[in-house]
Parts: structure tokens; C-alpha cells; sequence
């Protein structure tokens, strides 16, 4: 995996030392003066500028989704009805899972994709930089119509981020039209920044950087843009269907003119399960690479790692049954659904182990990203046991529509997939501003962020386990003091990410000390070679890696 | 513009590994060929369903067309329960019951059952009725040779009606199932049956 940069592409120059070489790469004497200003942004193709773009994008969209969320928990926080209606109730839980899904934690991961892939590989760019462009900027009107469609006659989207039919066709205000056009923009965005990455892993690696030396968070975006191009279109094709039900009286999900309800939920989770993947493969690649940095020592068993991560995407399409194991499934279906989801914990358990492996024996500091990719390990892996606990056919019929399943999803959404963008944020932040971030405030967000996402989550398992039902914005008394719990930790966790912005913000106005081209001290790979902050253009000439 | 000194650059320095834009639009339509068939194939799922149902069964859903009686033998060493359920979606305003509730039945013997509607509005209705069973595999051996449910059901405002069923159980119907039920839920379709259909039902 070690990789060096050759000079002898160079030629004619002298070049002693690593950074020497790297300055040679980013000669600028070719290049027309870059545009400034708003243009810069509006007609970027650079992929670091692109990467910066969705990185902001996921994080003001995890601030509205947040925003939500508290507006969700202040209802809960007592039982009865006391701010909002039980109808915008119902919008908010829907946006918030729709904007945390496809606005943050998908953006925030192309937006990692775009800055490091290109300099994991030794590339000067992404392989089709006008349509990373494009695919980033249809974004924000993409959130810009579902959002605006809240403010419609009749409301938003009510129906739950999963829009099971009949609740999206029969049921639902006019504004699902509006639903429907935003999710085919954010599909063809995911579609073409897909296209993006694997063309660009494909066609513009350096010379020697062969498939099985690639980094591993490049192998695990690999794998999710191949999920991206298989499920995404299947999303558009559901969303396509509740349009035409709704509004021009086709009858794929109406039983009173021969369609069938239950192929709704047929269709959407065989989108949904390989997208729940979509969103943690990423996070797997994070963690392999910022756990050997701080334990000094290579990820332990490298290999296994990416066949791990390819089993785990096959196994994602013969999933989704064990969403609807309460549909009215015969049993034959539900214990073969069962043993297939069982199954995944196998590659899955691979990864934690081999994290694990990892640390053992390593020379381990506790840098900021470190302790996230801790946290991620023990956190995710509480997730991953609710999971295996609701793949079990009978007991899911006890935890179905429960706070077991949220506090479930939660776990591997939030201390699963968004700790490992925020620790990739602070691994990688250096690199990008070339300056060491606050490390006060790094120690105040990781600490408060991880007290108060348990204080919020961890109650959920009990209250569901109670029988506490999802979506309702009302409950029964007994679960009154759980719920101010789980209230109080939500609005900490909120305000704890207000910290992490100021930190944001901070660094972007190149606060703080500057680092070396390596910031941290066991980093390797071809993104620790280049001079930090990263230049805008690098790796024009490709190194050659051994 | 400055993506192409790039790649002319790339193109120069002709390192193995390092591919010229052609490349790329092959790989592009690879990929853009399989977004296409994705988004066929979720279309197709919605045909692959029903003939996956037909097939196992797994949805409880009936034959839509009258099956033929095979003067089979009657197995009278057996007695299956059938029991029937009637409902109306939301929103329909008819009345729906079953004049048999319960009935027991020899696998091979016909068996003829009724069930009442009334339309008490003052608005002619088109009623479709889907039936379901359950146990779903159960559906595979329960054949209809009569059924209002093949048809849409018109009642002009206050009128009523007998709507007669007419079925037997296949002997082939696995042992172990000796009670089915057979649930059917009325439909109000009259918006979304075109308007001379509407008239010819109606006279």
C-alpha cells in the first residue's frame, strides 16, 4: 500500500524531497486565472471545490433536518398534543428522514468522495468534471422543492420517508407531486455522481495503483457507486408509479383495479435495504483508514476488507423481505429472509474485527478522528445487535413499528454514518485548509456529541421494547419520563453540533497552526504526499506507485 | 477548456493505467445501460409479481376468472371449514354482508353461497370486490366457477341485490389446512370506470 511519488515524470526537474515533487505537480504556469467570486462556485469542475460544495450542502441540510428533529422531540417531550398538529407532526418526521437520508449523510459522502478519491488515486481530477458539476448543483432545487412543498395548501409529504402506498397515492395532498420531482432530481444527482466515481476508479488511477492496493475507503465507494446505479433507478421507478396512481389513475398499488398494496413495499425496500448500505459503506472505508493512522500499524487483513464489503452488497438485494415480515408473508418467506439478513452480520462482524485486530498492539493516540472511529466501532456495532435482534422473525413482530426500530436505524445512521463523516471531516480537515482545527472545541463536540446521542438513543430501545409505537406525536403516560430523557439528550445533541460549525467555520478562515504535508503521524497514501493545504491542482502527472 | 490540457497532458505521458477520454464514454454507456435496465426492471417487477403470486400463491389473491368444473371425486373423508368475511373500503358507503357466514365443505362438492348488498345513497355506485384468503396458499385450491367479484357490481341509488358465488375445494388442498378464510372487500370504482360504461351498467 505504501506509495511514493516517482520524479522521474518531472524530467528535467530536481526534486529531493516529497514535497519538492508535489510543488512540481501543481505548477500553475498553464492554467487560465480561475474565476472568483460566486462564479468560482457556480462553474467549478474542480473536484476539491465540488467536494466542498456537498460537504456545506450535507451540513446546512443536517441543520434543517436537525431542526426538525427538535421540533419532533419538543412535541415529545410530554405526552399529549401541546405544539404542533398531529398532521404537521407527521411532515416533519417525513422531511427530516428524507433530508437526513438523501440531503446530508448521500451529499456528505459524495462531497468525500470528490475530495479525496481523485488524490487516493493518484488522478488530477474526476473522470467527467462538467457533470460533477452538474450533479451537484440540481441539488439544492432538488431540497428547494421539497422543502417549499411544506409550505403548500394541505402540507408537505406526510406519509413517512418510505411514502407506502396507499399513504402517498389515496391519501396524500397534492403536493406529492412536488415529493416525487424533488426525489427523481436527487436520484439523477446520486445517478451521475455514481457514474462519476467509477469511471473516475476505473480509467484514472496512477500507474501501479492496482485494484487491490487501492485505499479502502476508494474500494467502499467503489461498491457503493455500484449499488447507487442499481437501486437509484429502481427508486425512480416507485416514485414514477405513485405519481401516475395518484394523479393519473394507473393502478399499481390500488386493489380495486387489480393492483396490490403490498408490491408498494416489494418495490420500495428492494431500493431501501441497498440503500441503507449505501449509506454505511462509505463509512466502513472511513474507519479502515483512520484507525491503522493512529495505531501505526496497516489495517489488518486488507483483503478481507473488500470481499467483506462486496458480500455485504450482494447480500443487501436478497434482504428487503425483513421490512414486511408483519405483511402477511408465509413463512417459508419470512425464515428465509430471516437466515439472509442473519447472514449479514458474517462480513459484517469481518470489519469489526479486523478494526479491532487493527488497534491490538498498535502504538494508539487518541487524536480527534480517532476517538470518533472509536466511538463509531462501539456505537455501530449496538446497531448492528438491534438489527440481528429484529431480523429474528418472531421478535420483530413485537418490535415492529416501535421506538426499538428507531433507536435501531439511529444507531447506525447517526453514531454509525454521520461519526464517521465527522471524523473523516476532522481526519482529512487539515489537508484541506492546511491548518491544524481547534482542537478545545474538536474535544468539546466529540464529548458532548457522544454523551448526549446516547442519552437520546439509548432509551429509545426502551420505550420500543415497551411498545412505544414510531410516527404518533402523542404516547401513554408510562413512557412520559423516558421521553423528557430522550428530549433533553436530543436538544444537547443539537446544540452540540452548533459547536462543531463554529469549529467549521473557524477553520475555513485558516485559523491555527499549519501542519505538514503528513498532519498526522502514521498517515500513509498518496493524499499525505501533497502539500497541505492541497493545491488546487494536483497529481497533473501522475505518480507512479510501488 | 482546462480539462482537456489535462488529458492531453495525461495522453502524453502514456503511462499504462492511464486511459484517453474515449475510454471514459464507453465506460459511461456501460454504466448508463444498466441505469436504463434498472429502471426497466423494476417496471417489469410489477407483471413478475403477479405471476410470482399465481404461481406460489403468496398473496391470498383468488383466480379472476371462472374456473372450469372437472367432475372430480368428492372426498368426503374430509371437511373443510370456509369462512367469509365481508368489508367495504373507506369511503364506500354500501352494505355487505355474507348470508353465509360459515359453511363446512367436502374437497370436489360445488357449494353455492350469497351475499347482500344495498346501496343506501342516492347516487349510482360501481362496487369492484377483491377477495383475498388466508391462509394465502389456500387460494391456489379454492376455484370459482361463478363469482360477482369477476365482474363490477352497479346499483343505482337505493336499489339491492343477491350476489351469488359459486365454488368448490381442489382435493389436491394440502392436509394440514382445514379452515380457510375468504375475505372480500367492496370498492367504490364509479370515478375511475369511464362514463359509458357507466351508463351501459347502469340500463
Amino acid at each position: 500500500m505504501v506509495s511514493t511519488t516517482d520524479t522521474t515524470h518531472s524530467g528535467d526537474r530536481d526534486a529531493d524531497t516529497q514535497d519538492h515533487v508535489a510543488s512540481d505537480h501543481i505548477d500553475d504556469h498553464h492554467h487560465h486565472e480561475a474565476p472568483y467570486g460566486i462564479s468560482r462556485w457556480l462553474l467549478t469542475t474542480n473536484h476539491k471545490d465540488i467536494g466542498t460544495l456537498y460537504l456545506w450542502f450535507a451540513f446546512i441540510m443536517f441543520l434543517v433536518g436537525g431542526a426538525m428533529a427538535m421540533v419532533i422531540r419538543a412535541e415529545l417531550f410530554q405526552p399529549g398534543l401541546q405544539i404542533v398538529e398531529p398532521n404537521f407532526f407527521n411532515q416533519m418526521t417525513t422531511v427530516h428522514g428524507l433530508i437526513m437520508v438523501f440531503g446530508a449523510v448521500m451529499p456528505a459522502f459524495t462531497g468525500l468522495a470528490n475530495w479525496m478519491i481523485p488524490m487516493m488515486i493518484g488522478a488530477p481530477d474526476m473522470a467527467l468534471p462538467r457533470m460533477n458539476n452538474w450533479s451537484f448543483w440540481i441539488l439544492p432545487f432538488a431540497f428547494l422543492i421539497l422543502l417549499s412543498s411544506l409550505f403548500m395548501e394541505g402540507g408537505g409529504p406526510a406519509f413517512g420517508w418510505t411514502f407506502y402506498a396507499p399513504l402517498s397515492t389515496t391519501y396524500s395532498s397534492d403536493s406529492t407531486a412536488l415529493f416525487v420531482f424533488s426525489v427523481h432530481i436527487m436520484g439523477i444527482s446520486s445517478i451521475m455522481g455514481a457514474i462519476n466515481v467509477i469511471v473516475t476508479i476505473f480509467n484514472m488511477r496512477a500507474p501501479g495503483m492496482t485494484y487491490m492496493k487501492m485505499p479502502l475507503f476508494v474500494w467502499t465507494w467503489l461498491i457503493t457507486a455500484f449499488l447507487l446505479i442499481a437501486v437509484m433507478p429502481v427508486l425512480a421507478a416507485a416514485v414514477t408509479m405513485v405519481l401516475t396512481d395518484k394523479f393519473f389513475g394507473t393502478s399499481f398499488f390500488d386493489a380495486a383495479g387489480g393492483g396490490d398494496p403490498v408490491l408498494f413495499q416489494h418495490i420500495f425496500w428492494f431500493f431501501g435495504h441497498p440503500e441503507v448500505y449505501i449509506m454505511i459503506l462509505p463509512a466502513f472505508g472511513i474507519i479502515s483508514q483512520i484507525v491503522p493512522t493512529f495505531s501505526r500499524k496497516k489495517l489488518f487483513g486488507y483483503a478481507s476488507m473488500v470481499y467483506a464489503t462486496g458480500a455485504i452488497a450482494l447480500l443487501s438485494f436478497i434482504v428487503w423481505g425483513h421490512h414486511m415480515f408483519t405483511t402477511g408473508m408465509p413463512v417459508e418467506y419470512e425464515i428465509f429472509f430471516m437466515f439472509a439478513t442473519m447472514l449479514v452480520s458474517v462480513p459484517t462482524g469481518v470489519k469489526v474485527f479486523n478494526w479491532v485486530a487493527t488497534m491490538w498492539r498498535g502504538s494508539i493516540s487518541f487524536e480527534i478522528p480517532m476517538m470518533f472511529a472509536i466511538a463509531f466501532i462501539v456505537l455501530f456495532t449496538i446497531g448492528g445487535l438491534s438489527g440481528l435482534m429484529l431480523a429474528i422473525v418472531p421478535a420483530d413482530f413485537q418490535y415492529h413499528d416501535t421506538y426499538f426500530v428507531v433507536a435501531h436505524f439511529h444507531y447506525v445512521l447517526v453514531t454509525g454514518a454521520i461519526f464517521s463523516i465527522m471524523a473523516a471531516v476532522y481526519y482529512w480537515l487539515p489537508k484541506w485548509t492546511g491548518k491544524m482545527f481547534d482542537i478545545t472545541l474538536a474535544k468539546w463536540h466529540f464529548w458532548c456529541s457522544l454523551v448526549s446521542v446516547n442519552v437520546l438513543f439509548f432509551p429509545m430501545h426502551f420505550v420500543g421494547l415497551a411498545g412505544m409505537p414510531r410516527r404518533i406525536p402523542d404516547y401513554a403516560l408510562q413512557f412520559a419520563d423516558f421521553n423528557k430523557w430522550i428530549s433533553v439528550g436530543g436538544f444537547a445533541f443539537g446544540l452540540s453540533q452548533l459547536i462543531f460549525l463554529a469549529l467549521i467555520i473557524k477553520a475555513c478562515r485558516h485559523q491555527g497552526e499549519s501542519v505538514s504535508s503528513q498532519v498526522w503521524d502514521g498517515a500513509e497514501g498518496l493524499e499525505w504526499e501533497i502539500p497541505s493545504p492541497a493545491p488546487y491542482h494536483t497529481f497533473e502527472t501522475p505518480p507512479i506507485v510501488r | 477548456m482546462q480539462d482537456n490540457k489535462h488529458d492531453d497532458e495525461v495522453d502524453k505521458s502514456a503511462h499504462a493505467g492511464v486511459r484517453t477520454p474515449l475510454d471514459h464514454t464507453k465506460t459511461v454507456n456501460k454504466i448508463l445501460l444498466l441505469v436504463a435496465g434498472m429502471f426497466c426492471f423494476a417496471f417489469a417487477l410489477v407483471p413478475l409479481y403477479d405471476v410470482f403470486c399465481k404461481v406460489t400463491g403468496i398473496n391470498g389473491k383468488t383466480n379472476t376468472e371462472a374456473a372450469v368444473y372437472t367432475a372430480t371425486d368428492i372426498d368426503e373423508t374430509r371437511t373443510i371449514t370456509v369462512d367469509f368475511i365481508t368489508r367495504t373500503n373507506s369511503g364506500m358507503p354500501w352494505e355487505f354482508t355474507a348470508q353465509t357466514r360459515k359453511i363446512d365443505v367436502h374437497p370436489g362438492q360445488m357449494n353455492e353461497v350469497a351475499f347482500y348488498v344495498r346501496n343506501p345513497t342516492n347516487r349510482d355506485i360501481i362496487a369492484q370486490a377483491v377477495p383475498s384468503v388466508s391462509p394465502g396458499t389456500a387460494a391456489l385450491y379454492l376455484n370459482k366457477t361463478e363469482c360477482f367479484c369477476f365482474q363490477h357490481q352497479p346499483l343505482k341509488a337505493g336499489e339491492e341485490a343477491l350476489m351469488p358465488m359459486v365454488f368448490y375445494v381442489d382435493p389436491q388442498l394440502p392436509e394440514d389446512i382445514t379452515f380457510f378464510t375468504l375475505q372480500y372487500t367492496l370498492y367504490d370504482i364509479t370515478r375511475t370506470v369511464d362514463k359509458d360504461t357507466v351508463d351501459v351498467a347502469m340500463n
